[in-house]
């Protein structure tokens, strides 16, 4: 096992990249500590996929380093960077038991089968297979057969990190929560490095410490979930975590404090003044907004029923301000007013966290 | 459309995919099929299409035994999970596919097929070839191309399935408004408890080939018939525990008991199960609740949401609460049961009070 290091990696597709779009990873400088539990978490197209193959040598990077621990893998085929990966469509031996599967990449190691047994037996214990381990695989449900790429992962002992592409996706849901819980308690076991690459917000943030939003070839943040979640860098982390996500709400910035609808709105964060032409705006969590008696004016639009809460949208002018109310809260039938919380209201300019600087 | 299966069962290859199953679809509207894969949520559409004969029963659309009525004559649309668009035509043509089988004259083809373009934001694309397209303009090519015949039934399955979760989340509003205007009697599958809920509309639970109750979204999610509904429509999971009631006492293990309230005091004395969503239990201090210490094996925080999973004799039990909740693994917790939102189901899995 090593730390992990991503340093200035740049990537095209494109023999000779001329223009910034050419560019499927624009520069990424990453840090991945030894034991931690990370996600990699962006929609379709933003360049995780291209990050992951590039760490596990299926790619080589245009320009830029990895490096496990001191050593430096750049060069190194995958078959020598001991990484385990689990892709979203299980790989297994339908033909073999469950015990041959697991018992595989030991075995093609050469590992002598008094070592293999225990090791099996430890790993199906983890993963709740035991029962199964006589078992063929090709009789197992798709959650099944998705444990046995997760332990063919993990049953070498010699593995510096498990990467994940997207496991979950083919999984029913109440089961992709069962197995989600499986690989968090899989890492508080083990502590061996897992990065795992979803465009699932909730698989993400449940699963990691420390999750890395990309967008468009970049790193927009690296935070906690709770730093994600509450104060994020940019608009685009704001919306693209949390469901809804966040509010973004045009307004005018008077002597370093910002204005919506006329009135003047408390915000965490502050600057004096923004360039002049940049686009100034609030940034609250629906989670952040509620009825007031006094506030803004805005107008009921609509209200969905999420079960344990209700998404309500209302409408400032031409503005959704959206907010949520728990389960057996009254909404009110038209016009109302709304109020943010000011510890969780910040202010963005050109999209970017004021006061905090580019990313 | 009023869409209507009478005593309807689908067998195959030695199997039951659809035991008898009898319901009048809402005319207009969400109608939303939700159970796990292998359900029977698509074999239930491909016998509302017209794709499967069933082996007894009949299918009814507004009043008209069509059960022997091939689907090119039932006026349906579909759209699948795997989007399917003709990769040589391009999106206009893709959209006006239907339309041209209908022989429509070049501007009223024209007319919808811009209408419906400009509904879907499809607009900008309509030249381009549908593999220069990204995932969800493709599906809303697929989608485009359902609502443009103005189909008396349109049958989506899991049509967002493979879409990223931020398109989804947006395809899921827009969806329902979509329809809102249209008398289509519209049919979705899903896996997903909270699409279901988000989608708005009615709802059928289904499972191992049974629709176990059809009603509006709410009442089925806040007053499922049986257990067994009741774990289809949560997402996490319903917590589930063994109880007995005696007298005006309901207990779970022998320090965990509470006072029986409403409909459940004149419930017979003996055991049932209970069902609590993972909502109504919370850390403590919540709201009050009836108080559990209990072991945690499992710490999630989500950024605006924490999830605990946690020991109670035996059983795991999930806990859901907003904010942010820090809990070590393997330490005792107190946790508060909001034992007025328990649902109470009887021997035979049937629910008996809330």
């Amino acid at each position: 096992m090593a730390r992990i290091r991503v340093e200035q990696v740049r990537h095209s597709y494109v023999p000779r990249p001329t223009r910034e779009a050419d560019w499927a990873l624009k520069e990424v400088d990453l840090e991945w500590a030894d034991g931690g539990a990370y996600a990699l978490l962006g929609p379709s197209g933003c360049g995780k996929t291209t990050l992951l193959n590039i760490v596990s040598g299926l790619l080589h990077p245009t320009a830029g380093r990895i490096r496990f621990g001191d050593a430096d893998v750049t060069a190194s085929p995958p078959g020598e960077r001991n990484i385990a990966q689990v892709f979203q469509f299980p790989v297994v031996y339908d033909t073999m038991t469950v015990y041959d599967n697991l018992a595989f990449p030991l075995r093609n190691r050469g590992v002598p089968e008094a070592r293999i047994d225990p090791r099996v037996r430890e790993i199906a214990a983890l993963l709740d297979l035991e029962a199964m381990l006589p078992q063929r695989a090709a009789g197992l449900t798709a959650d099944g057969k998705q444990k046995i790429s997760l332990g063919r992962g993990l049953v070498r002992s010699d593995v510096n990190v498990i990467m994940f592409d997207e496991p979950l996706t083919v999984i029913d849901p109440h089961l992709k929560w069962r197995l989600r819980s499986k690989l968090k308690e899989l890492h508080q076991h083990i502590g061996l490095t897992m990065v795992y690459v979803t465009h699932d917000q909730t698989e993400a943030m449940t699963f990691a410490d420390h999750v890395v939003v990309m967008h468009e070839g970049t790193v927009v943040q690296v935070g906690t979930p709770v730093e994600l979640f509450e104060r994020p860098r940019h608009t685009f982390v704001g919306h693209f975590i949390g469901s809804p996500g966040m509010n973004i709400l045009p307004c005018a910035l008077d002597n370093g404090v910002a204005r919506f609808a006329g009135q003047p709105i408390r915000t965490a964060n502050a600057v004096a003044r923004a360039p002049a032409g940049a686009r100034t705006e609030l940034g609250v969590r629906p989670e952040f907004v509620r009825f007031a008696s006094a506030g803004i004016p805005v107008r009921v639009a609509a209200v969905s029923d999420a079960g344990r809460h209700q998404i309500v949208e209302t409408r400032h002018g031409d503005t959704i301000i959206r907010l949520l109310v728990d389960e057996a809260e009254r909404v009110p039938a038209d016009s109302a007013h709304v109020s943010f919380d000011a510890a969780f209201t910040q202010l963005y300019v050109d999209g970017w966290l004021a006061g905090a600087g580019a990313a | 459309m009023r869409l209507a299966l009478k005593q309807v069962v689908r067998r195959a290859g030695g199997q039951t995919h659809v035991h008898e199953t009898s319901i009048e679809l809402r005319s207009g509207g969400f109608n939303i099929l939700l159970g796990t894969t292998l359900a029977g949520k698509t074999t239930l559409m491909q016998l509302m299409a017209g794709l499967l004969p069933p082996t007894s029963g009949e299918i009814w659309f507004d009043g008209r035994n069509v059960t022997g009525v091939p689907v090119q004559k039932r006026n349906v649309a579909m759209v699948f999970q795997q989007f399917i668009n003709y990769p040589n035509l391009s999106v206009y043509e893709n959209i006006a596919s239907p339309l041209r089988v209908a022989r429509l004259d070049e501007a009223t083809v024209g007319e919808r097929v811009g209408r419906i373009a400009d509904l879907l934001q499809l607009a900008p694309f309509l030249r381009r070839r549908p593999s220069e397209l990204s995932g969800g303009q493709q599906q809303r090519t697929a989608l485009a191309r359902a609502l443009v015949k103005d189909a008396d039934l349109v049958l989506l399955d899991e049509p967002l399935a493979n879409l990223d979760y931020k398109l989804r989340e947006g395809l899921r509003e827009e969806l329902p408004r979509l329809f809102a205007e249209r008398p289509s009697t519209v049919v979705y599958a899903t896996s997903e408890p909270s699409e279901a809920l988000l989608l708005g509309g009615y709802t059928a639970t289904v499972h191992e080939g049974r629709i176990t109750q059809y009603g509006p979204n709410g009442t089925v999610y806040r007053h499922p018939v049986d257990l067994t509904t009741a774990r289809v429509f949560s997402d996490p999971p319903i917590n589930t525990a063994e109880v007995i009631k005696r007298g005006d006492t309901v207990r779970l293990s022998e320090r965990v008991s509470w006072t029986a309230a409403g409909n459940v005091r004149t419930l017979p004395d003996g055991a049932y199960t209970i069902g609590l969503r993972p909502h109504h239990v919370l850390p403590a201090p919540g709201r009050g609740g009836v108080p559990v210490d209990c072991r945690v094996l499992i710490a999630e925080i989500s950024g605006s949401e924490s999830v605990v999973h946690f020991d109670l004799g035996g059983l795991t039990w999930v806990s859901l609460s907003h904010g942010v909740h820090r809990f070590k693994v393997g330490e005792t917790a107190r946790f508060e049961l909001d034992v007025a939102s328990c649902l109470y189901f009887g021997p035979d899995g049937s629910r008996v009070a809330d």
